[in-house]
């Protein structure tokens, strides 16, 4: 479904991303894992084509189309949307509206904002008259943006961290919606650091210094990322070895 | 004063693009006040609360009185309008609020038509001790920009007292708009300045909002939210003084430029004279915030689509 070949991304005059190779089959879940500050953020903004984010070499392939260069909402109605980690907040735009807009222009989706919220474990009647706004809590706006690209029903979901500060109790929510989108046939990139929500994935690569160093077996690549990842001193700065292509 | 019902129904179904009820304009059961160019067309009160209005050459004087401890469920209408193209009305009102009343007022005032419009507006608004009043005011000043609008309040808040206003001008052109706006507080008063205005075309807009905390644990919020497209030109100055031990005061501005020719400016003046007093200010002045466009295009909004829901929700 997204192939990412050769993908390079330099930032300031420093490689961001480098020979980058992954591929994300249809409906899968793939999860990512990496170090702070091994691109993963950077990799999602990139495949999201945000202003700033562009390759400067390689390519995006969605579907056997090339989109490195397609804008963001040309790559959104084609399916693919992004979760941030830490959402944009809307002043006077209400929760009911901002799911209605996700479903309208994106994939036309068939759960109403009232199913969406109650996926993400938000009580409708409590939360659609809300704005958007700093009166939501970081948990609670990450659980709307996660609402929201139900109601998109997209294609490809990217979730950047979507289990950043969210309430323990509350994680199953996430995995429940993460399942949602598979079995609406949506593959879903996911970035995170928690095990219990990586283990929902099918497949799982591991990130450093902006390169895809190993992709396979989720809990091989979590055993991995535990035993060498997380005390490699050449973290960020992966040896030539070690480099494999997704 | 005119008997004026069809002038009244004609003047009520102006008020429809500031987002009026007709229906509420004219319901019996409601307190309002309706005046065209200079003819009072309505003017009624209710038990607790009176409304003395007087026609002149170029307007009216309203007094408007609520008696101590009245506390109204429904809101009190009130209706300023010119309807031809040309004209000038001159609104001169006093409002009294008694000791622990508390009311809340509806104001639209409409200039469907107007190429040629001054609508001048100064009101002297004391709310009492522990008393509560909200000011609701959304205009509409027609598709050609052609009015001039100069509301000037001076309001005195007593001591525990609370004062809520918001100005909302975001359909149609704008025109000249210079509101100006001050509130004095007592001890435990609080204050709340909100004003809205959507600027096209060569419209031009000063918003001077401010808040004198003279008052031990006054609080205070001067907050203002412009959008300037076209040619528009904005200025925003929300000034707070700290003036009394524990007053506490913001500033909150946001204008959003989304036309090439458009210009903002924003001149928060804070200003404290106790050292106990605290005030706080934020301004962005810009272009929409980059996120939020991208969050709502990785919706597949387009970009002018994505603008346009964050202008809207900004202004509501």
């Amino acid at each position: 479904m997204l192939k990412l070949e050769n993908l390079e991304f330099i930032a300031g005059g420093k490689p961001i991303l480098h020979n980058l190779n992954l591929h994300i089959r249809e409906a899968e879940i793939h999860s990512i894992l990496g170090a702070n500050g091994t691109g993963k953020s950077t990799l999602a903004a990139v495949i999201m084509g945000l202003s700033g984010y562009r390759p400067t070499s390689g390519c995006i392939l969605f579907r056997g189309e090339d989109i490195t260069d397609l804008p963001v909402w040309e790559r959104a109605r084609r399916g693919i949307t992004l979760a941030w980690q830490e959402p944009a907040r809307f002043e006077g735009l209400t929760v009911a509206e901002y799911l209605d807009l996700a479903r309208r222009h994106g994939g036309n989706g068939d759960l109403s904002p009232a199913e969406c919220l109650r996926k993400v474990g938000l009580l409708p009647e409590k939360y659609l008259r809300r704005a958007v706004d700093s009166t939501l809590s970081g948990g609670e706006r990450r659980r709307v943006e996660l609402a929201s690209v139900l109601a998109m029903r997209p294609k490809l979901a990217i979730l950047d961290e979507p289990d950043s500060g969210i309430d323990p109790l509350a994680i199953e929510h996430i995995v429940d919606v993460i399942r949602t989108l598979s079995r609406q046939g949506a593959a879903v990139l996911l970035i995170t650091h928690h095990e219990n929500v990586a283990a929902v994935a099918d497949r799982a690569s591991s990130l450093c210094g902006g390169t895809i160093l190993k992709t396979g077996d989720p809990a091989a690549i979590a055993r991995f990322y535990r035993n060498h990842c997380l005390e490699c001193l050449h973290v960020n700065e992966p040896k030539a070895e070690e480099v494999v292509s997704g | 004063m005119a008997d004026g019902s069809a002038e009244l129904i004609e003047l009520s179904r102006a008020m429809q693009p500031a987002g009026a009820d007709p229906a509420a304009l004219l319901h019996a059961r409601f307190a309002g006040l309706a005046v065209s160019h200079n003819r009072i067309l309505r003017c009624r009160s209710v038990d607790g609360l009176r409304i003395e209005g007087e026609e002149t050459p170029t307007g009216a004087k309203a007094r408007i009185t609520v008696e101590p401890g009245v506390q109204l469920d429904t809101p009190v209408h009130l209706c300023f309008g010119v309807l031809p193209k040309e004209g000038i009305q001159e609104i001169i009102s006093e409002f009294d609020i008694g000791e622990g009343a508390r009311v809340s007022f509806i104001a639209h005032c409409s200039f469907p038509n107007a190429e040629r419009v001054r609508h001048l507006m100064q009101a002297r608004i004391r709310v009492g001790r522990g008393a509560q009043m909200q000011y609701a005011e959304t205009h509409y000043h027609g598709p050609l920009g052609g009015v001039e609008v100069l509301p000037v309040a001076h309001v005195l808040v007593e001591e525990g007292g609370l004062y809520r206003t918001g100005f909302k001008l975001v359909e149609g052109a704008a025109g000249v708009v210079k509101l100006d706006y001050t509130a004095e507080l007592a001890e435990e008063a609080v204050c709340e300045m909100d004003a809205k205005v959507y600027g096209k075309a060569h419209d031009s807009i000063v918003v001077k909002e401010t808040i004198l905390l003279n008052g031990a644990g006054a609080r205070g919020l001067a907050k203002t939210r412009i959008v300037a497209s076209d040619h528009c030109t904005s200025e925003v100055i929300g000034e707070v003084v700290g003036n009394a031990p524990f007053a506490r005061g913001h500033v909150d501005c946001i204008e959003i430029l989304t036309g090439p020719d458009a210009r903002a400016s924003a001149v928060p003046k804070l200003l404290v004279n106790d050292q106990h007093a605290k005030l706080t200010h934020e301004a962005a002045i810009g272009s929409v915030d980059k996120k939020q466009i991208e969050t709502l295009m990785a919706r597949g909004l387009s970009e002018s689509e994505a603008i346009d829901v964050v202008v809207r929700g900004m202004l509501r």
